[in-house]
């Protein structure tokens, strides 16, 4: 495998509902704000696409990729869709980067979207919710909320974790994304307010929960003989990693945890592991990327995290997965403060899926655009000038933020992707 | 369908009596140009900037439970059915052909009638199909000697009353809907 880098991303302004705009001409808008960003990179240069939407239902139209593509003015050349639900953009993103690494294509779009809009809430929920077993799942109740609170309840009762620990998340995401103009929610809120916010599933509330969206986002990546050619400041992809788990979490093991480096088997004496409470895929693919990308622990090696907080409580069993603290101490980690922008390791500068909303297809390519500019040190440049959430260097770190990790996650962590990213400015 | 016969011209002719005056010439209707028939059916309209309409969509599936066909035909006779892996004798309280650890097929396993709470959630809002029934608890339940779990419906409790832990005993619906809600559990002390 070759090196990859990424040399341009745009997105949409996440929204509740788009309906001036058709999912082809919310990508060509991303893929035009991309190709603006990266001026000397012409059209004739990108030998290929990978595109992802996560549902057929929500569009209700089949083939819809190579609309997009079309749209964007990149027929005759080669397109492929990807589909693994909410991981379905860090999946797109890492298939873009096959398309590099392996040497077959030297410049590759990676482009996503989701129209969420165009059912009601309740039927989008379903939609979503056929994304579980439809035999022994769906029909018992079928509701993704419902699916997380019982992990939660469960990692609560393993590890102590608080409903005011979960809302801090809220509160932390909401409170980045008040400097992220490309959010779908500003809110200024509190614990108080999230508690008090209606329930949806014990113990997860309103807040608790990111929203369903229309939009889309693009990611550009190419070789470096095209990044060098196009690019002032490419970012590296650094090293990717995935993995799966069962689809129905009824049938997740109660074995050992699966340690990363610089973890001690010590620590997890007792521990049934992943059980309900720990998503196995997520600890798999950032063990894999770790390894490719050699991180050594991710505490020290890595300068934010952009995770996909579909719940408050899975940023909480990600912060463990991920290794950027032990497992069971996810809540005290964020009542600590290290997830926060001025913190240890920043997660979610961006406000998260929760603040920036979640049109599945487009949300982890969105995430690697944020980390992009993130690392091009450009987050002033594409937000009114606004760095707020620009990742400052963090005390104790002999250097400015170089590295970043973006996650992808599907199901009750069905399919993870974990993708390290690394600056190249000097 | 017997084919309309088209009325014959003929009547008309003695109309064209060369001893009444012409009438002046001006577009006549016609008849005869290929057109499809109106009909009473419109549109719902939400929104007319940008035009918004409804969409109907619906279907029925020929759902096959195929090889979890004996789990559902067990709940109407009172049985609760998992599996066990025929090599590495892996119990799953949620049935599966194949185990999932060594790859073995499984056979049918009857399971206890009384179990845990795993962990639990009570909802109260859901997808379409279920917002009728909210709020409702589901639970992933546990038994003992089973590696594995399964979801269902707890009733008879409420989001205060529920626990991890918490002893639950199956029962049946009478008249089966070939669902796996045809299982359901309650609080062990209300059996």
């Amino acid at each position: 495998m070759r090196p990859v880098y990424m040399i341009s991303g745009g997105i949409t302004k996440f929204t509740k509902a788009e309906p001036r705009k058709s999912f082809r001409v919310m990508v060509k808008e991303a893929f035009d704000y991309a190709l603006r960003d990266c001026s000397k990179l012409t059209v004739e240069r990108i030998d290929g696409t990978v595109v992802s939407y996560f549902s057929d239902h929500f569009t209700r139209q089949l083939k819809a990729g190579v609309m997009a593509v079309d749209m964007c003015g990149l027929v005759p050349k080669p397109t492929i869709r990807i589909e693994g639900g909410g991981a379905t953009g860090g999946l797109c993103f890492q298939e873009a980067w096959r398309h590099v690494a392996s040497g077959w294509m030297d410049c590759v779009v990676a482009m996503g979207f989701e129209t969420m809009s165009h059912v009601n809430t309740w039927k989008g929920n379903e939609f979503i919710a056929l994304a579980s077993d439809t035999n022994f799942d769906y029909p018992v109740g079928g509701f993704y909320t419902g699916y997380y609170a019982m992990m939660v309840v469960r990692h609560m009762h393993e590890f102590g974790t608080t409903v005011e620990q979960l809302a801090k998340v809220s509160v932390k995401n909401h409170r980045n994304a008040l400097h992220n103009k490309w959010a779908q929610h500003h809110y200024d809120i509190t614990v108080e307010d999230v508690r008090r916010s209606p329930m949806v599933a014990y113990p997860l509330t309103i807040l608790d929960i990111c929203t369903m969206s229309d939009g889309a986002a693009v990611a550009i990546l190419a070789s470096e003989e095209v990044a060098q050619h196009v690019c002032d400041n490419p970012v590296r992809v650094l090293g990717v990693g995935m993995g799966s788990d069962a689809m129905r979490m009824a049938d997740r093991p109660h074995d050992d945890v699966i340690l990363l480096k610089h973890e001690d088997p010590k620590w997890y004496r007792g521990l049934k592991y992943p059980g309900v409470h720990s998503f196995r895929a997520g600890r798999t693919a950032c063990k894999m990327a770790y390894e490719k990308a050699a991180i050594e622990d991710p505490r020290e090696d890595l300068d934010f995290v952009e995770l996909h907080d579909a719940y408050t409580s899975s940023e909480i069993q990600t912060y463990e997965d991920m290794g950027l603290c032990k497992y069971g101490d996810g809540g005290k980690f964020i009542d600590q403060g290290h997830p926060e922008l001025t913190g240890r390791i920043p997660v979610n500068p961006s406000g998260g899926l929760i603040a920036c909303g979640h049109p599945v297809g487009a949300t982890g390519l969105m995430q690697a655009v944020f980390a992009f500019w993130q690392l091009q040190n450009n987050i002033a440049k594409h937000n009114d000038g606004d760095a707020t959430i620009q990742v400052r260097q963090q005390k104790g770190k002999g250097r400015r933020p170089m590295r970043g990790a973006i996650h992808s996650h599907a199901g009750t962590g069905t399919y993870v992707t974990v993708s390290i990213l690394e600056s190249t400015l000097a | 369908m017997a084919k309309k016969v088209a009325p014959k011209r003929k009547s008309k002719a003695p109309r064209k009596s060369a001893s009444k005056p012409q009438r002046p010439a001006g577009p006549k209707p016609v008849y005869d140009k290929v057109r499809l028939p109106e009909t009473d059916q419109g549109a719902t309209v939400f929104r007319t900037d940008p035009l918004i309409v409804k969409d109907h969509y619906e279907i029925d599936y020929i759902h096959s439970y195929a090889e979890d066909s004996p789990f559902f035909l067990g709940l109407a006779q009172g049985k609760l059915l998992g599996s066990e892996c025929s090599a590495c004798h892996y119990r799953f309280a949620t049935p599966r052909a194949y185990c999932m650890r060594c790859g073995a097929a499984t056979r049918w396993l009857d399971l206890p009638l009384e179990g845990r709470v795993h962990t639990w959630t009570t909802c109260y809002f859901g997808s379409e199909a279920f917002l009728k029934e909210t709020p409702f608890n589901l639970a992933l339940v546990e038994f003992d000697g089973v590696n594995t779990l399964l979801l269902a419906r707890l009733i008879g409790a409420t989001e205060k009353e529920i626990r991890v832990g918490m002893p639950v005993k199956a029962r049946f619906r009478r008249l089966a809907q070939f669902k796996p809600t045809d299982v359901y559990f309650v609080p062990a002390d209300k059996a």
